[in-house]
């Protein structure tokens, strides 16, 4: 719905099409995710990126594996894949290998890409494959009523850390980038156009891409720890983020409390041959490849 | 380089396993190295690049199997190939594949288990874990071979068995039967019969879990624009989760009913001398071989016995069971496992089923098969 301008008072304009509508599976909505949530705002800009890119939608696959960022893949009308806990990487590697034209985008959450599904990031970015990974990171396991998990802050409260987390959390561009991510940028649901900017980029690049998107949970990680409601958890990344694109690896931890920033930015944009480009390299120079 | 090496060859049984899946058209292979199952990991690498496919070497089983089923999902025909812990491993994304029906192969040359076990030496305890290893109901689809040729023809008819009902299919192989090497025949291509999965003929209107008449539904691909949802959770026909009672009920029970209703057609078994038989000696894969020696020489000796060789394990033959066990007075059961087959040829039997067991790492002999044949005979 929008309100026209001056002149038009009180009058409601119903708009029965949202420019988006055909980008979001209609039926499906609305979606399960609480109030406050950072999740509808990543799908947006999801959903505006691949829009403007120009890779058709039907070109386009999106996967997730479990947990409330996984529901992602069941509302974006593009062919899309909602796998085991953990799994979605390398299903999307069997995919994407299969049929090396799609284009092919897993959309997940830190449990479930980190903790159970960790080695499968490690080894499809040192791969090189060609797909794009990107992660809500909202520091706990929403969909289990908010357990602690690898992107857990140091003292932060959850339901399995009633005495603050003694676990030493995952710095995700860090890893990503070390093992090889050749696109490697985190966001705050807060940072729309700076996202969905990347959200483009990543989709058109070729290679492991990955994107890290600080997301309020209000519900599982925003009032144990103070950060309050959604709104109040956006208001703390205004204040509180710095974009710094040749960021320090340490200054990337985040602590999500007091004075300590959250830095966000392009970290890295880099070129390496991909798992198909070297498999066919390597198969021509024998001559099994025309 | 061709897809089929038509002729007459020497081959190892993994070997043999990976050309029936080259033969029946497999394009991808996610596997990751295991004993005894490596040859065929080892083969489908050297011959996939010939052949315009592709061999991935994944993280693990767990991932091998999801980018399996991921391959699968893009229209190509994929498999892998384990053991025991990797069998195991690759449980949860067996469900995954039962629960979207996206059809693949996976083959379990059965080693010793529990736990790593005897990674070189035989065993067939993984009978019962290929019915039930994964959580939930469904049914499954086992291929046995007995010998390497066996090894090529029935990755053949897993293949056509998994398009044809989109499931998950297994090729139950041992250690024995994998590592021996035997004469291999391989036919002309136009002699060997494929099946491929049945696909949608007009997007108007296609819902991806809508089953025809036969309980299967045509799949649609990732790419070619129908904007398919595919799930792990329970769905209805749109392929859209629903979390209730009602559509748990209607899935399940397609699911289950799309293989159990189409059986007898999936049952395959071999029979020699059960027309008259006292004892009917139901074996499978390696066992199978030694239990069909016992046989003859009871039958030299006088002992009305006959085998029942099951080519499929699951869905199990019972029908047939039944009907032997009218003029049957015993069934004896070997295999090299504690007695697992023994306990489904029990349900279905009304005589007495006595099992012949070996807790594995090597080959069940024919004296043991022989002496329980006597025993009930007597």
């Amino acid at each position: 719905m929008s309100a026209k301008g001056a002149g038009n008072e009180g009058k409601i304009e119903t708009v029965e099409e949202h420019p988006l509508d055909h980008i979001l599976r209609q039926d499906r909505l609305p979606h399960i995710w609480c109030p406050g949530c950072g999740l509808g705002s990543a799908m947006t800009c999801f959903a505006q990126a691949i829009e403007r890119v120009d890779i058709p939608l039907k070109k386009q696959v999106l996967l997730s594996g479990i947990g409330c960022t996984g529901r992602i893949a069941g509302y974006v009308n593009v062919d899309s894949y909602h796998t085991t806990h953990g799994r979605a990487i390398p299903f999307a590697t069997g995919l994407k290998i299969a049929n090396p034209e799609l284009c092919v985008t897993v959309f997940s959450g830190d449990g479930d890409l980190f903790a159970i599904g960790g080695n499968h990031f490690l080894h499809a970015a040192r791969r090189n494959v060609d797909i794009n990974v990107i992660c809500v990171n909202n520091f706990n396991y929403g969909m289990t009523g908010g357990q602690q998990g690898p992107t857990t802050p140091v003292e932060a409260k959850t339901s399995t850390t009633r005495y603050g987390s003694f676990e030493h959390p995952f710095n995700l561009p860090y890893l990503a980038a070390a093992i090889g991510a050749v696109y490697v940028s985190r966001w705050t649901t807060l940072h729309c156009r700076h996202l969905e900017k990347s959200m483009e980029k990543a989709l058109q690049k070729k290679g492991f891409t990955f994107i890290e998107i600080i997301s309020p949970c209000p519900t599982g990680f925003g009032r144990p720890n103070k950060l309050g409601e959604g709104l109040e958890e956006l208001r703390y990344y205004r204040e509180k983020s710095v974009i710094k694109n040749d960021a320090s690896w340490d200054e990337l931890e985040l602590h999500m409390r007091g004075e300590e920033p959250v830095v966000v930015g392009d970290f890295v944009d880099t070129e390496r041959p991909t798992y198909l480009e070297l498999e066919e390299q390597m198969l021509r120079a024998k001559g099994l490849m025309k | 380089m061709k897809a089929v090496l038509t002729g007459s060859h020497f081959m190892l049984g993994d070997i043999a396993c990976a050309e029936g899946a080259l033969a029946a058209g497999c394009k991808f292979f996610g596997g990751y190295p295991i004993t005894p199952a490596t040859e065929t990991a080892e083969r489908m690498a050297l011959r996939l690049p010939q052949v315009g496919g592709h061999y991935i070497q994944m993280e693990d089983e767990i991932g091998s199997l999801a980018a399996v089923l991921g391959a699968s999902c893009a229209g190509v025909k994929s498999m892998t190939a384990t053991s025991g812990p990797g069998f195991s491993l690759m449980q949860e994304n067996i469900g995954l594949g039962i629960v979207t029906e996206t059809p693949c192969v996976i083959v379990n040359v059965q080693r010793g288990g529990p736990s790593t076990g005897l990674p070189t030496l035989a065993g067939q305890a993984d009978m019962m874990q290929a019915k039930w290893g994964s959580h939930g109901d469904y049914e499954a689809i086992a291929y046995v071979p007995n010998s390497c040729q066996e090894m090529f023809d029935f990755t053949i008819k897993a293949f056509n068995t998994a398009e044809k009902y989109r499931q998950p299919v297994f090729v139950m192989a041992d250690e024995i039967i994998g590592h021996m090497t035997e004469r291999v025949v391989i036919p002309g291509p136009k002699k060997i019969k494929l099946v491929s999965r049945k696909r949608p003929k007009r997007k108007k209107n296609y819902l991806p879990f809508k089953p025809d008449k036969d309980l299967i539904p045509p799949m649609a691909l990732a790419g070619e624009g129908y904007g398919i949802h595919v799930t792990g959770l329970t769905h209805d026909a749109r392929g859209y989760p629903v979390i209730d009672e009602e559509t748990q009920h209607e899935m399940v029970t397609r699911l289950i009913e799309k293989i159990r209703r189409h059986a007898p057609k999936i049952w395959e078994f071999e029979e020699v001398m059960t027309e008259d038989a006292d004892i009917v000696v139901v074996s499978y894969g390696a066992a199978s071989r030694s239990a069909g020696r016992a046989v003859n020489i009871a039958r030299k000796e006088g002992i009305k016995a006959g085998l029942m060789r099951l080519i499929t394990v699951w869905p199990f033959p019972e029908k047939r069971i039944k009907e032997l066990a009218e003029s049957a007075k015993a069934f004896v059961v070997p295999e090299i496992n504690m007695g697992q087959i023994s306990r489904e040829v029990e349900r279905f039997a009304s005589g007495r089923v006595l099992s012949v067991t070996h807790a594995g790492g090597g080959m069940l002999s024919p004296e043991a098969v022989l002496q329980k044949i006597k025993e009930v005979a007597k």
